[in-house]
Protein backbone atom coordinates (compact mmCIF):
# COMPACT_ATOMS: atom_id res chain seq x y z
CA UNK A 1 0.00 0.00 0.00
CA UNK A 2 3.00 2.33 -0.38
CA UNK A 3 3.16 5.42 -2.50
CA UNK A 4 5.79 6.94 -4.73
CA UNK A 5 6.28 10.52 -3.73
CA UNK A 6 7.01 13.18 -6.24
CA UNK A 7 7.43 16.35 -4.33
CA UNK A 8 6.06 19.39 -6.07
CA UNK A 9 9.20 21.35 -5.25
CA UNK A 10 11.54 18.93 -6.94
CA UNK A 11 10.04 18.72 -10.37
CA UNK A 12 7.13 20.04 -12.34
CA UNK A 13 6.21 17.11 -14.52
CA UNK A 14 3.51 14.72 -13.50
CA UNK A 15 4.83 11.16 -13.27
CA UNK A 16 3.81 8.58 -15.82
CA UNK A 17 1.31 5.97 -14.64
CA UNK A 18 3.12 2.83 -13.53
CA UNK A 19 1.90 0.93 -16.61
CA UNK A 20 4.42 2.90 -18.62
CA UNK A 21 2.21 3.65 -21.62
CA UNK A 22 1.19 7.21 -21.10
CA UNK A 23 -1.32 9.26 -23.00
CA UNK A 24 -3.55 12.24 -22.41
CA UNK A 25 -6.57 9.96 -22.72
CA UNK A 26 -5.36 7.79 -19.89
CA UNK A 27 -4.89 10.71 -17.60
CA UNK A 28 -8.60 11.43 -17.76
CA UNK A 29 -9.94 7.91 -18.23
CA UNK A 30 -7.65 5.70 -16.19
CA UNK A 31 -7.37 2.04 -16.97
CA UNK A 32 -9.67 0.56 -14.36
CA UNK A 33 -7.72 -2.67 -14.18
CA UNK A 34 -4.92 -0.54 -12.73
CA UNK A 35 -4.82 -0.30 -8.95
CA UNK A 36 -2.63 2.78 -8.63
CA UNK A 37 -3.04 6.32 -9.91
CA UNK A 38 -1.33 9.67 -9.75
CA UNK A 39 -2.91 12.24 -7.49
CA UNK A 40 -1.84 15.77 -6.63
CA UNK A 41 -2.56 17.21 -3.21
CA UNK A 42 -1.69 20.62 -1.88
CA UNK A 43 -0.82 20.03 1.77
CA UNK A 44 -0.29 23.03 4.03
CA UNK A 45 0.28 25.13 0.94
CA UNK A 46 2.82 22.80 -0.67
CA UNK A 47 1.99 20.67 -3.75
CA UNK A 48 2.74 16.96 -3.74
CA UNK A 49 2.17 14.58 -6.63
CA UNK A 50 2.09 10.94 -5.64
CA UNK A 51 1.27 7.65 -7.30
CA UNK A 52 -1.02 6.05 -4.75
CA UNK A 53 -2.49 2.63 -4.32
CA UNK A 54 -6.24 3.26 -4.66
CA UNK A 55 -6.74 1.82 -1.19
CA UNK A 56 -4.58 4.46 0.43
CA UNK A 57 -6.44 6.82 2.76
CA UNK A 58 -5.47 10.46 3.06
CA UNK A 59 -4.47 9.82 6.67
CA UNK A 60 -1.86 7.26 5.60
CA UNK A 61 -0.55 9.53 2.86
CA UNK A 62 -0.08 12.32 5.39
CA UNK A 63 1.56 10.15 8.03
CA UNK A 64 3.50 7.57 6.01
CA UNK A 65 4.33 9.35 2.78
CA UNK A 66 4.59 13.00 3.78
CA UNK A 67 5.83 12.58 7.35
CA UNK A 68 3.04 14.71 8.77
CA UNK A 69 2.21 12.74 11.91
CA UNK A 70 0.00 15.38 13.55
CA UNK A 71 -3.19 13.75 12.34
CA UNK A 72 -3.55 10.57 14.39
CA UNK A 73 -4.89 7.13 13.62
CA UNK A 74 -7.33 6.30 16.38
CA UNK A 75 -10.16 4.05 15.25
CA UNK A 76 -9.49 4.21 11.46
CA UNK A 77 -13.28 4.02 10.97
CA UNK A 78 -14.43 7.64 11.18
CA UNK A 79 -15.67 7.29 14.74
CA UNK A 80 -13.07 9.03 16.93
CA UNK A 81 -12.06 12.19 15.06
CA UNK A 82 -8.33 11.89 15.87
CA UNK A 83 -7.53 12.04 12.14
CA UNK A 84 -9.48 15.26 11.50
CA UNK A 85 -7.94 17.60 8.91
CA UNK A 86 -9.33 20.39 6.76
CA UNK A 87 -10.07 19.39 3.18
CA UNK A 88 -10.66 22.42 0.95
CA UNK A 89 -11.24 24.27 4.22
CA UNK A 90 -13.79 21.82 5.66
CA UNK A 91 -13.11 19.40 8.48
CA UNK A 92 -13.26 15.72 7.55
CA UNK A 93 -12.07 12.37 8.89
CA UNK A 94 -8.93 11.76 6.82
CA UNK A 95 -9.09 8.00 7.51
CA UNK A 96 -12.22 7.73 5.31
CA UNK A 97 -10.93 9.83 2.41
CA UNK A 98 -9.33 7.87 -0.43
CA UNK A 99 -6.32 9.85 -1.66
CA UNK A 100 -6.99 8.94 -5.30
CA UNK A 101 -10.32 10.77 -5.11
CA UNK A 102 -8.73 13.98 -3.82
CA UNK A 103 -6.74 15.00 -6.90
CA UNK A 104 -6.37 18.78 -6.85
CA UNK A 105 -7.60 19.23 -3.28
CA UNK A 106 -6.19 21.47 -0.58
CA UNK A 107 -5.38 19.81 2.75
CA UNK A 108 -4.57 21.60 5.99
CA UNK A 109 -3.22 19.60 8.92
CA UNK A 110 -2.37 20.76 12.42
CA UNK A 111 1.19 21.31 11.19
CA UNK A 112 -0.09 23.99 8.82
CA UNK A 113 -2.11 26.05 11.29
CA UNK A 114 0.67 28.24 12.62
CA UNK A 115 1.74 29.27 9.14
CA UNK A 116 5.37 30.20 8.56
CA UNK A 117 5.79 32.28 11.68
CA UNK A 118 6.69 31.31 15.21
CA UNK A 119 3.28 32.28 16.54
CA UNK A 120 0.92 29.43 17.29
CA UNK A 121 -2.62 29.53 15.96
CA UNK A 122 -4.96 31.08 18.58
CA UNK A 123 -6.62 27.68 19.07
CA UNK A 124 -3.27 26.01 19.73
CA UNK A 125 -2.40 28.80 22.19
CA UNK A 126 -5.76 28.40 23.93
CA UNK A 127 -5.34 24.62 24.26
CA UNK A 128 -1.96 25.22 25.93
CA UNK A 129 -3.25 28.01 28.17
CA UNK A 130 -6.22 25.93 29.30
CA UNK A 131 -4.25 22.67 29.59
CA UNK A 132 -6.96 21.21 27.37
CA UNK A 133 -5.46 17.72 27.08
CA UNK A 134 -3.78 15.00 29.03
CA UNK A 135 -2.11 12.47 26.73
CA UNK A 136 -2.49 14.75 23.71
CA UNK A 137 -3.33 12.02 21.20
CA UNK A 138 -6.68 13.50 20.21
CA UNK A 139 -5.47 17.13 20.36
CA UNK A 140 -4.52 17.74 16.70
CA UNK A 141 -7.91 16.39 15.65
CA UNK A 142 -9.68 18.45 18.31
CA UNK A 143 -7.94 21.62 17.14
CA UNK A 144 -8.58 21.03 13.43
CA UNK A 145 -12.18 20.14 14.22
CA UNK A 146 -12.63 23.26 16.35
CA UNK A 147 -11.23 25.39 13.56
CA UNK A 148 -13.67 23.85 11.09
CA UNK A 149 -16.52 24.28 13.54
CA UNK A 150 -15.74 27.99 14.04
CA UNK A 151 -15.81 28.53 10.28
CA UNK A 152 -19.07 26.60 9.92
CA UNK A 153 -20.76 28.69 12.61
CA UNK A 154 -19.46 31.88 11.02
CA UNK A 155 -20.91 30.73 7.69
CA UNK A 156 -24.31 30.29 9.33
CA UNK A 157 -24.35 26.51 9.65
CA UNK A 158 -26.73 25.49 12.45
CA UNK A 159 -26.16 22.52 14.75
CA UNK A 160 -28.42 20.04 16.51
CA UNK A 161 -28.68 22.41 19.51
CA UNK A 162 -29.21 25.61 17.53
CA UNK A 163 -32.68 26.99 18.24
CA UNK A 164 -34.65 26.22 15.07
CA UNK A 165 -36.00 29.78 14.93
CA UNK A 166 -32.45 31.15 14.52
CA UNK A 167 -32.47 33.00 11.18
CA UNK A 168 -30.76 31.11 8.38
CA UNK A 169 -27.78 32.54 6.59
CA UNK A 170 -26.41 34.47 9.59
CA UNK A 171 -23.49 33.52 11.85
CA UNK A 172 -24.48 31.26 14.73
CA UNK A 173 -23.15 32.39 18.12
CA UNK A 174 -21.24 29.63 19.90
CA UNK A 175 -21.84 28.98 23.59
CA UNK A 176 -20.61 25.96 25.55
CA UNK A 177 -23.58 23.81 24.44
CA UNK A 178 -22.92 24.62 20.80
CA UNK A 179 -19.22 23.83 21.16
CA UNK A 180 -19.93 20.50 22.87
CA UNK A 181 -22.38 19.49 20.15
CA UNK A 182 -20.19 20.63 17.27
CA UNK A 183 -17.15 18.81 18.63
CA UNK A 184 -18.98 15.58 19.45
CA UNK A 185 -17.17 13.85 16.59
CA UNK A 186 -13.89 14.13 18.50
CA UNK A 187 -13.46 11.70 21.35
CA UNK A 188 -11.02 12.27 24.22
CA UNK A 189 -10.36 9.14 26.23
CA UNK A 190 -8.60 11.18 28.92
CA UNK A 191 -11.82 13.13 29.41
CA UNK A 192 -10.38 16.60 28.91
CA UNK A 193 -13.69 17.80 27.51
CA UNK A 194 -14.39 20.61 30.02
CA UNK A 195 -11.09 22.32 29.24
CA UNK A 196 -11.38 21.70 25.52
CA UNK A 197 -14.71 23.55 25.61
CA UNK A 198 -13.10 26.36 27.63
CA UNK A 199 -10.22 26.64 25.17
CA UNK A 200 -12.58 26.94 22.22
CA UNK A 201 -14.69 29.45 24.14
CA UNK A 202 -11.57 31.56 24.65
CA UNK A 203 -11.09 31.79 20.90
CA UNK A 204 -14.78 32.52 20.26
CA UNK A 205 -14.71 35.49 22.62
CA UNK B 1 -8.73 -4.42 1.58
CA UNK B 2 -8.88 -5.89 -1.91
CA UNK B 3 -7.18 -3.82 -4.65
CA UNK B 4 -9.62 -2.00 -6.92
CA UNK B 5 -9.74 0.16 -10.02
CA UNK B 6 -10.85 3.76 -9.95
CA UNK B 7 -12.57 5.98 -12.46
CA UNK B 8 -13.84 9.50 -11.95
CA UNK B 9 -17.00 10.17 -13.92
CA UNK B 10 -17.52 13.56 -15.56
CA UNK B 11 -21.22 13.12 -16.24
CA UNK B 12 -24.17 11.02 -15.06
CA UNK B 13 -24.16 9.12 -18.37
CA UNK B 14 -20.45 8.44 -18.11
CA UNK B 15 -20.92 7.19 -14.54
CA UNK B 16 -23.66 4.73 -15.42
CA UNK B 17 -21.73 3.54 -18.49
CA UNK B 18 -18.61 2.98 -16.41
CA UNK B 19 -20.64 1.10 -13.84
CA UNK B 20 -22.21 -1.12 -16.52
CA UNK B 21 -18.81 -1.78 -18.09
CA UNK B 22 -17.22 -3.01 -14.86
CA UNK B 23 -18.63 -6.00 -13.00
CA UNK B 24 -18.27 -5.46 -9.28
CA UNK B 25 -18.37 -1.68 -9.58
CA UNK B 26 -19.59 0.60 -6.81
CA UNK B 27 -20.36 4.29 -6.91
CA UNK B 28 -18.23 6.41 -4.57
CA UNK B 29 -19.85 9.48 -3.02
CA UNK B 30 -18.52 10.86 0.25
CA UNK B 31 -17.21 7.40 1.14
CA UNK B 32 -18.08 7.69 4.83
CA UNK B 33 -19.89 4.35 4.84
CA UNK B 34 -18.51 2.61 1.74
CA UNK B 35 -14.82 3.11 2.59
CA UNK B 36 -15.47 1.93 6.13
CA UNK B 37 -17.23 -1.19 4.83
CA UNK B 38 -14.30 -1.81 2.48
CA UNK B 39 -11.92 -1.67 5.44
CA UNK B 40 -14.14 -4.18 7.22
CA UNK B 41 -14.19 -6.49 4.19
CA UNK B 42 -17.96 -6.21 3.89
CA UNK B 43 -17.70 -4.37 0.56
CA UNK B 44 -15.12 -5.60 -1.94
CA UNK B 45 -15.61 -3.58 -5.12
CA UNK B 46 -13.56 -4.34 -8.24
CA UNK B 47 -13.85 -0.73 -9.40
CA UNK B 48 -14.97 2.50 -7.75
CA UNK B 49 -16.84 4.90 -10.00
CA UNK B 50 -16.34 8.27 -8.31
CA UNK B 51 -19.53 10.32 -8.61
CA UNK B 52 -18.67 12.82 -5.88
CA UNK B 53 -17.66 15.53 -8.35
CA UNK B 54 -20.60 15.22 -10.72
CA UNK B 55 -22.46 18.50 -11.29
CA UNK B 56 -25.19 17.36 -8.89
CA UNK B 57 -24.09 19.64 -6.07
CA UNK B 58 -26.78 22.32 -5.99
CA UNK B 59 -30.02 22.97 -4.14
CA UNK B 60 -32.45 24.79 -6.41
CA UNK B 61 -36.05 25.89 -6.37
CA UNK B 62 -38.06 24.63 -9.34
CA UNK B 63 -40.80 26.67 -11.07
CA UNK B 64 -43.56 24.66 -9.35
CA UNK B 65 -42.23 25.59 -5.91
CA UNK B 66 -40.56 22.27 -5.19
CA UNK B 67 -36.87 22.09 -4.28
CA UNK B 68 -34.42 19.83 -6.05
CA UNK B 69 -31.40 18.64 -4.07
CA UNK B 70 -28.51 17.23 -6.10
CA UNK B 71 -27.30 13.82 -5.01
CA UNK B 72 -23.77 15.11 -4.43
CA UNK B 73 -24.86 17.89 -2.03
CA UNK B 74 -23.11 17.30 1.27
CA UNK B 75 -25.24 16.66 4.34
CA UNK B 76 -23.88 19.72 6.18
CA UNK B 77 -24.63 22.04 3.26
CA UNK B 78 -28.13 20.65 2.88
CA UNK B 79 -28.87 21.08 6.59
CA UNK B 80 -27.69 24.70 6.45
CA UNK B 81 -29.40 25.66 3.21
CA UNK B 82 -31.95 28.48 3.77
CA UNK B 83 -34.55 26.79 1.52
CA UNK B 84 -34.33 23.66 3.66
CA UNK B 85 -34.16 25.38 7.04
CA UNK B 86 -37.05 27.70 6.27
CA UNK B 87 -39.39 25.35 4.39
CA UNK B 88 -38.49 21.83 5.51
CA UNK B 89 -37.19 22.18 9.08
CA UNK B 90 -37.63 18.46 9.81
CA UNK B 91 -35.06 17.68 7.11
CA UNK B 92 -32.51 20.13 8.46
CA UNK B 93 -33.07 18.83 12.00
CA UNK B 94 -32.76 15.20 10.91
CA UNK B 95 -29.48 15.83 9.11
CA UNK B 96 -28.07 17.70 12.10
CA UNK B 97 -29.09 14.86 14.43
CA UNK B 98 -26.99 12.43 12.39
CA UNK B 99 -23.28 11.60 12.57
CA UNK B 100 -20.65 14.26 13.36
CA UNK B 101 -19.63 17.57 11.80
CA UNK B 102 -16.76 15.87 9.98
CA UNK B 103 -18.95 13.10 8.57
CA UNK B 104 -21.73 15.50 7.51
CA UNK B 105 -19.15 17.55 5.59
CA UNK B 106 -18.27 14.49 3.53
CA UNK B 107 -21.48 12.47 3.31
CA UNK B 108 -23.68 13.10 0.27
CA UNK B 109 -27.45 13.13 -0.14
CA UNK B 110 -27.39 10.09 -2.41
CA UNK B 111 -24.93 8.23 -0.22
CA UNK B 112 -26.96 8.91 2.92
CA UNK B 113 -29.92 7.11 1.31
CA UNK B 114 -27.72 4.18 0.28
CA UNK B 115 -25.83 3.73 3.56
CA UNK B 116 -26.02 0.21 4.97
CA UNK B 117 -27.32 -0.97 8.30
CA UNK B 118 -25.05 -0.70 11.34
CA UNK B 119 -26.14 -4.15 12.55
CA UNK B 120 -22.94 -5.55 14.12
CA UNK B 121 -23.51 -8.94 12.49
CA UNK B 122 -23.64 -7.29 9.07
CA UNK B 123 -20.38 -5.46 9.77
CA UNK B 124 -18.51 -8.53 11.07
CA UNK B 125 -17.57 -10.90 8.25
CA UNK B 126 -16.97 -13.73 10.74
CA UNK B 127 -20.67 -13.74 11.72
CA UNK B 128 -23.71 -15.06 9.85
CA UNK B 129 -25.79 -12.40 8.10
CA UNK B 130 -28.39 -12.90 5.38
CA UNK B 131 -27.99 -9.32 4.24
CA UNK B 132 -24.25 -9.62 3.67
CA UNK B 133 -24.23 -13.27 2.65
CA UNK B 134 -27.70 -14.53 1.66
CA UNK B 135 -28.48 -17.90 3.19
CA UNK B 136 -25.88 -17.68 5.97
CA UNK B 137 -28.48 -17.00 8.65
CA UNK B 138 -29.19 -14.11 11.01
CA UNK B 139 -27.01 -13.69 14.07
CA UNK B 140 -29.05 -10.84 15.47
CA UNK B 141 -32.48 -12.47 15.75
CA UNK B 142 -31.41 -14.50 18.78
CA UNK B 143 -28.25 -12.52 19.49
CA UNK B 144 -27.52 -8.92 20.43
CA UNK B 145 -30.47 -7.03 18.99
CA UNK B 146 -31.27 -4.20 21.34
CA UNK B 147 -30.94 -1.71 18.44
CA UNK B 148 -32.89 -3.79 15.94
CA UNK B 149 -36.29 -3.72 14.26
CA UNK B 150 -39.68 -3.96 15.93
CA UNK B 151 -41.75 -3.45 12.77
CA UNK B 152 -41.72 -5.21 9.41
CA UNK B 153 -38.85 -7.58 10.13
CA UNK B 154 -38.63 -11.10 8.75
CA UNK B 155 -37.19 -14.46 9.73
CA UNK B 156 -34.16 -13.63 7.62
CA UNK B 157 -33.38 -10.11 8.84
CA UNK B 158 -34.10 -7.82 11.80
CA UNK B 159 -31.81 -4.95 10.78
CA UNK B 160 -32.84 -1.30 10.81
CA UNK B 161 -32.01 1.46 8.35
CA UNK B 162 -29.66 3.91 10.08
CA UNK B 163 -30.44 7.16 8.22
CA UNK B 164 -32.02 10.15 9.96
CA UNK B 165 -32.31 12.10 6.71
CA UNK B 166 -34.35 9.38 5.00
CA UNK B 167 -36.93 9.48 7.80
CA UNK B 168 -37.56 13.18 7.23
CA UNK B 169 -37.70 12.67 3.46
CA UNK B 170 -40.34 9.97 3.91
CA UNK B 171 -42.51 12.20 6.11
CA UNK B 172 -42.12 15.16 3.72
CA UNK B 173 -43.35 13.17 0.68
CA UNK B 174 -40.00 13.69 -1.08
CA UNK B 175 -39.13 11.78 -4.23
CA UNK B 176 -35.85 10.12 -5.19
CA UNK B 177 -34.76 10.68 -8.80
CA UNK B 178 -32.74 7.94 -10.45
CA UNK B 179 -30.89 7.49 -13.72
CA UNK B 180 -29.93 4.17 -15.24
CA UNK B 181 -29.61 2.24 -18.46
CA UNK B 182 -33.36 2.46 -18.99
CA UNK B 183 -33.39 6.21 -18.47
CA UNK B 184 -34.65 8.44 -15.69
CA UNK B 185 -37.37 7.63 -13.18
CA UNK B 186 -38.42 8.71 -9.72
CA UNK B 187 -39.62 6.84 -6.64
CA UNK B 188 -41.35 8.20 -3.52
CA UNK B 189 -38.78 8.44 -0.72
CA UNK B 190 -41.16 6.51 1.55
CA UNK B 191 -41.11 3.59 -0.93
CA UNK B 192 -37.41 3.78 -1.84
CA UNK B 193 -36.25 1.47 0.94
CA UNK B 194 -37.60 -2.06 1.25
CA UNK B 195 -38.68 -4.40 3.99
CA UNK B 196 -36.33 -7.38 4.22
CA UNK B 197 -38.68 -10.29 3.46
CA UNK B 198 -36.71 -13.12 1.85
CA UNK B 199 -34.20 -10.73 0.27
CA UNK B 200 -32.55 -8.62 2.95
CA UNK B 201 -29.54 -8.20 0.67
CA UNK B 202 -31.65 -5.65 -1.21
CA UNK B 203 -31.97 -2.49 0.88
CA UNK B 204 -33.77 -0.38 -1.71
CA UNK B 205 -35.77 -0.45 -4.93
CA UNK B 206 -32.77 0.82 -6.89
CA UNK B 207 -31.90 -1.27 -9.95
CA UNK B 208 -28.36 -2.51 -10.59
CA UNK B 209 -26.29 0.34 -11.99
CA UNK B 210 -28.87 3.02 -11.30
CA UNK B 211 -27.54 6.23 -9.83
CA UNK B 212 -29.41 8.59 -7.53
CA UNK B 213 -29.26 11.98 -9.25
CA UNK B 214 -31.39 14.09 -6.90
CA UNK B 215 -34.04 14.27 -4.24
CA UNK B 216 -37.07 16.49 -4.82
CA UNK B 217 -38.84 18.12 -1.89
CA UNK B 218 -42.43 18.81 -2.92
CA UNK B 219 -44.16 22.18 -2.92
CA UNK B 220 -47.09 20.59 -1.08
CA UNK B 221 -45.16 20.20 2.19
CA UNK B 222 -43.05 23.36 1.83
CA UNK B 223 -43.51 25.65 4.80
CA UNK B 224 -45.71 23.24 6.76
CA UNK B 225 -44.77 22.91 10.44
CA UNK B 226 -42.41 19.96 10.71
CA UNK B 227 -39.91 18.58 13.19
CA UNK B 228 -37.58 15.65 13.82
CA UNK B 229 -36.88 14.08 17.18
CA UNK B 230 -34.30 11.41 17.89
CA UNK B 231 -33.83 9.28 21.00
CA UNK B 232 -30.35 7.83 21.43
CA UNK B 233 -27.91 6.54 24.04
CA UNK B 234 -25.83 9.74 24.01
CA UNK B 235 -26.90 13.37 23.60
CA UNK B 236 -24.92 13.58 20.36
CA UNK B 237 -23.17 11.46 17.76
CA UNK B 238 -25.07 8.19 18.12
CA UNK B 239 -27.47 6.26 15.95
CA UNK B 240 -31.14 6.44 16.83
CA UNK B 241 -32.86 3.99 19.14
CA UNK B 242 -36.07 5.49 17.85
CA UNK B 243 -36.75 8.66 15.92
CA UNK B 244 -39.70 10.40 14.35
CA UNK B 245 -40.29 13.01 11.67
CA UNK B 246 -43.64 14.79 11.66
CA UNK B 247 -45.21 17.17 9.16
CA UNK B 248 -48.46 18.58 10.49
CA UNK B 249 -51.00 21.13 9.33
CA UNK B 250 -53.80 22.04 11.69
CA UNK B 251 -56.75 24.13 10.57
CA UNK B 252 -59.36 25.31 13.11
CA UNK B 253 -58.22 22.66 15.56
CA UNK B 254 -58.59 19.90 12.97
CA UNK B 255 -55.74 17.92 11.42
CA UNK B 256 -55.57 18.93 7.74
CA UNK B 257 -52.30 17.17 6.87
CA UNK B 258 -50.23 14.63 8.74
CA UNK B 259 -47.01 13.02 7.53
CA UNK B 260 -45.39 10.81 10.15
CA UNK B 261 -42.36 8.57 9.72
CA UNK B 262 -40.41 6.58 12.29
CA UNK B 263 -36.69 5.83 12.16
CA UNK B 264 -34.71 2.98 13.73
CA UNK B 265 -37.81 0.79 14.07
CA UNK B 266 -37.64 -1.05 10.76
CA UNK B 267 -35.61 -1.99 7.70
CA UNK B 268 -36.81 1.25 6.15
CA UNK B 269 -38.15 4.58 7.35
CA UNK B 270 -41.59 3.58 8.64
CA UNK B 271 -44.27 5.80 7.23
CA UNK B 272 -47.13 5.68 9.76
CA UNK B 273 -50.03 5.58 7.35
CA UNK B 274 -52.52 4.13 9.80
CA UNK B 275 -51.82 6.91 12.27
CA UNK B 276 -52.04 9.54 9.55
CA UNK B 277 -55.40 8.21 8.34
CA UNK B 278 -56.71 8.11 11.90
CA UNK B 279 -55.71 11.73 12.46
CA UNK B 280 -56.89 13.33 9.22
CA UNK B 281 -60.03 15.38 9.76
CA UNK B 282 -60.02 14.74 13.50
CA UNK B 283 -59.14 16.94 16.47
CA UNK B 284 -55.50 17.94 16.95
CA UNK B 285 -55.37 16.94 20.61
CA UNK B 286 -52.82 15.02 22.64
CA UNK B 287 -55.37 12.27 23.24
CA UNK B 288 -56.06 11.88 19.54
CA UNK B 289 -52.34 11.84 18.77
CA UNK B 290 -51.75 9.12 21.37
CA UNK B 291 -54.58 6.98 20.01
CA UNK B 292 -53.34 7.31 16.43
CA UNK B 293 -49.72 6.52 17.26
CA UNK B 294 -50.73 3.54 19.39
CA UNK B 295 -52.84 2.25 16.50
CA UNK B 296 -49.76 2.38 14.29
CA UNK B 297 -47.47 0.74 16.81
CA UNK B 298 -49.96 -2.04 17.56
CA UNK B 299 -48.32 -3.82 14.61
CA UNK B 300 -44.98 -3.92 16.44
CA UNK B 301 -43.40 -7.32 17.12
CA UNK B 302 -40.46 -6.61 19.41
CA UNK B 303 -37.61 -9.06 19.73
CA UNK B 304 -36.43 -10.41 23.09
CA UNK B 305 -34.46 -7.29 24.08
CA UNK B 306 -35.90 -4.34 22.21
CA UNK B 307 -39.45 -4.00 23.51
CA UNK B 308 -38.46 -0.62 24.99
CA UNK B 309 -38.53 0.85 21.49
CA UNK B 310 -42.32 0.74 21.25
CA UNK B 311 -43.15 3.08 24.18
CA UNK B 312 -40.09 5.18 23.32
CA UNK B 313 -41.32 5.71 19.76
CA UNK B 314 -44.84 6.34 21.02
CA UNK B 315 -43.70 8.98 23.47
CA UNK B 316 -41.48 10.95 21.11
CA UNK B 317 -44.13 10.87 18.36
CA UNK B 318 -46.92 12.11 20.63
CA UNK B 319 -44.60 14.77 22.00
CA UNK B 320 -43.62 16.09 18.57
CA UNK B 321 -47.21 16.02 17.30
CA UNK B 322 -48.44 17.88 20.38
CA UNK B 323 -45.71 20.50 20.16
CA UNK B 324 -46.28 21.11 16.46
CA UNK B 325 -50.04 21.40 17.02
CA UNK B 326 -49.64 23.89 19.85
CA UNK B 327 -47.09 25.93 17.85
CA UNK B 328 -49.54 26.03 14.93
CA UNK B 329 -52.35 27.16 17.20
CA UNK B 330 -50.48 30.17 18.57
Amino acid sequence: MGSDIHDGDTGGERPAPPTGHRSGFEEHRPDTTEHRSATTLRVNGKPHTLVVDHRRALLDVLREDLGLTGAKKGCDHGQCGACTVLLDGRRVNSCLQLAVALDGCEVTTVEGLAGDGEELHPLQRAFLDRDAFQCGYCTPGQICSALGALDEAAAGHPSHVTVPATPSGRPVPLDADEIRERLSGNLCRCGAYPRIVEAVEDVVR
Amino acid sequence: MKPFGYVRAASVEEATEAFAAHPGARYLGGGTNLVDLMKLGVERPAVLVDVSRLPLDTVEELPDGSVRVGAAVRNSDLAAHPLVRDRYPALSQALLAGASGQLRNAATTGGNLLQRTRCPYFQDVSKPCNKREPGSGCGARDGVHRDHAVLGHSESCVATHPSDMAVALAALDARVELYGELGARSVPAAAFHRLPGQHPERDTEIRPGELITSVVLPAATAGLPSAYRKARDRASYAFALASVAVVLRVSDGVVAHAGIAFGALAHRPWRAQRAEEALLGGPATAAAFARAVELELAAAEPLRDNGYKVPLARNIAVDVLTRLASAAAT
